[in-house]
């Protein structure tokens, strides 16, 4: 068996991921502390990703990549770089698609952090970011640490927008999700099933990660000693 | 701990107005009124966590907030520590880390030695490596103090410091405190809706209603002496009654049908009068001051009985006396009572709204 679509499926997802990591605590706490109308507006634009068809995602990011199209051709003429049709276009169209799960997840564990730690740290005389790394994010671990499974998740198991981006070519933009659609096509069923089964298995283990995370952050709120 | 505040702030329908001055940094200053009156709003914007719209605030002649000449320090340059409600103890860190965080600047060792003192000081030894959430209500109140006092603030807020502990704790609290403060080199500043709190820990109190402050007095004079209806309501007083002046010391009580004489100063913009639960005194019918009343409702409390009875005017009066006494007096249906000239405070400000026939209507809170 080439295990080359569940390498390359993972790489794309651990790089998408980092992304939506960064990116998802910078836009969640930018949002948390916009005012009201901002923060609707923002909040439409930022989860629109989520309830959009991933082949609609993945037809706006040809529209701004194609080789033809300004930036796509910017790029591929000042850096000879092609953004689309290779393996790292998919973590374009995995990053979109799983933004919105990080965004989402930390912006609630922003919104129900107690703002009176961060005052209380400004009055013992730290900067503000000291108040966001030492105090925020620690109290909302557990929040920030399920978005970035569920993102990581949601990019592993990509397909849609991946596959117009990246297309299948085997050995290069070949992932775990387009591989499956390949083989069951070209009727290799027993091949297609090996790779279900590689899905299920990953799945399994993000879902069990994720209950783990829950129950830790259940037993810290009853105050385990041991807990954190 | 020279300390002045003149703010002002709009948020939506609420305007604050406060204003107030500390000469004496060994005086403490208590900020009483009932909840939603803008105290906690006060003391936020002193620590730099809330923005007035305008005024000037200065401390030790530094000044904090000024916005004509556009000054409005960071919280962490203020110098003024904060007590907060719930004492905002960083869950994630322990005992030790949360003081430290406190005592900043010199050396990581500087640091823990000062951290280091503050817990011995707190009689937190032992508990260093715990976190918040293992510790009781009255030990992470002890931390609080401690992360607050290693920074040595110059100016102490307290925010309510004792509405999340109860009873016989409180109590204990209470009287650590006082000697803490008391020995404290800066100054404090106890915000509080407890007029008994206040009348214990603080020197002065500057009352605060509807975002207004009153001029600071004595916290003695007032209870002794209430300025205002706002005034000598958190103060406790249970009974009020709309006046007209008609006559030199003399006070046609509206409400109550009499007309009272005070020996207490009448300024020209009273209003009403106020007369506390307990400084009535049974009398004969032709005793200066005499009240007629018919006994509307008697309520059997801890330590006393609370007669609620009905004056001549209509309104209805709250008497309070011992159990013995009442059972002394004959448990009457009607009798009188007399409110002794000393008793009666003229009070100026917006006259409590008369609410017709509601039994104990005219009573306010349960505090007592």
């Amino acid at each position: 068996m080439d295990w080359y679509p569940l390498i390359n499926s993972l790489r794309i997802a651990a790089i998408s991921t980092v992304a939506v990591y960064f990116l998802g605590i910078w836009l969640a706490n930018l949002v948390a502390r916009a005012p009201r109308v901002v923060k609707g507006a923002l909040d439409v634009v930022l989860t629109l990703p989520l309830v959009l068809p991933p082949t609609v995602v993945g037809f706006l990011l040809l529209l701004v990549l194609g080789p033809r199209r300004p930036l796509g051709a910017w790029v591929l003429d000042a850096l000879g770089i092609r953004l689309t049709m290779t393996w790292y276009s998919a973590v374009a169209a995995t990053v979109v698609v799983s933004f919105p799960l990080m965004y989402r997840t930390v912006r609630g564990a922003f919104e129900s952090f107690d703002e009176d730690l961060a005052d209380a740290a400004r009055t013992l005389g730290h900067r503000e970011a000291w108040v966001f790394w030492r105090i925020k994010m620690p109290s909302c671990r557990q929040g920030v640490i399920a978005g970035a499974v569920l993102a990581f998740a949601r990019a592993l198991g990509e397909y849609g927008a991946t596959s117009m981006v990246a297309g299948y070519t085997p050995g290069v933009t070949a992932t775990v999700s387009t591989t499956v659609y390949q083989l069951w096509r070209t009727g290799d069923d027993a091949a297609a099933l090996r790779w279900v089964l590689v899905n299920l298995a990953i799945s399994a283990v993000v879902l069990l990660a994720l209950n783990l995370l829950e129950g830790r952050s259940r037993e810290r709120a009853r105050g385990g000693r041991h807990a954190a | 701990m020279p300390l002045s505040v003149d703010i002002q702030k709009r948020l939506g329908d609420f305007r604050l107005q406060v204003a107030f001055q500390v000469d004496d940094s060994r005086e403490m200053l208590a900020l009483l009124g009932p909840s939603g009156c803008g105290k906690s709003m006060t003391l936020r914007s002193i620590a730099g966590l809330v923005r007035p719209d305008a005024g000037r605030i200065v401390l030790n002649d530094r000044v904090l907030f000024d916005s004509a000449a556009h000054v409005d320090l960071p919280p962490r340059e203020r110098r003024v520590g904060y007590l907060f409600q719930s004492y905002a103890l960083f869950p994630t860190m322990t005992v030790e880390q949360n003081v430290m965080a406190g005592a900043l600047g010199g050396t990581r060792e500087e640091r823990r030695a000062r951290a280091a003192e503050q817990i011995a000081a707190m009689r937190l030894t032992g508990l260093e490596q715990h976190r918040p959430a293992e510790l009781s209500g009255g030990q992470r109140q002890r931390v609080a103090m401690a992360r607050m006092l290693a920074g040595s603030p110059e100016l102490i807020l307290l925010d309510e410091p004792f509405s999340a502990l109860d009873g016989y704790l409180r109590w204990q609290i209470e009287l650590e405190m006082t000697d803490l403060l008391r020995g404290y080199p800066g100054g404090a500043i106890l915000v509080s809706h407890n007029r008994d709190e206040v009348y214990r820990m603080c020197d002065t109190v500057c009352v605060i209603s509807n975002g207004r402050s009153e001029p600071k007095q004595q916290v003695r004079d007032l209870f002794a002496q209430p300025r205002t209806v706002a005034a000598a309501l958190i103060s406790g007083c249970k009974n009020f009654s709309a006046v007209r002046v008609v006559g030199p010391g003399l006070l046609e009580c509206v409400d109550w049908g009499v007309t009272l004489r005070t020996s207490l100063p009448v300024s020209a913009d009273v209003t009403s009068v106020g007369v506390r639960a307990h400084y009535f005194e049974p009398a004969r019918p032709d005793a200066p001051n005499a009240i007629p009343v018919k006994v509307e409702r008697v309520i059997d409390s801890t330590f006393s009985i609370i007669a609620m009875v009905r004056t001549p005017g209509g309104g209805l009066i709250r008497y309070e006396l011992e159990k013995d006494a009442w059972a002394r007096l004959g448990r009457p249906s009607a009798f009188t009572l007399m409110a002794p000239a000393a008793c009666v405070m003229p009070l100026a400000g917006d006259a409590m709204p008369r609410v017709p026939d509601a039994l104990g209507t005219r009573t306010a809170g349960g505090e007592r």
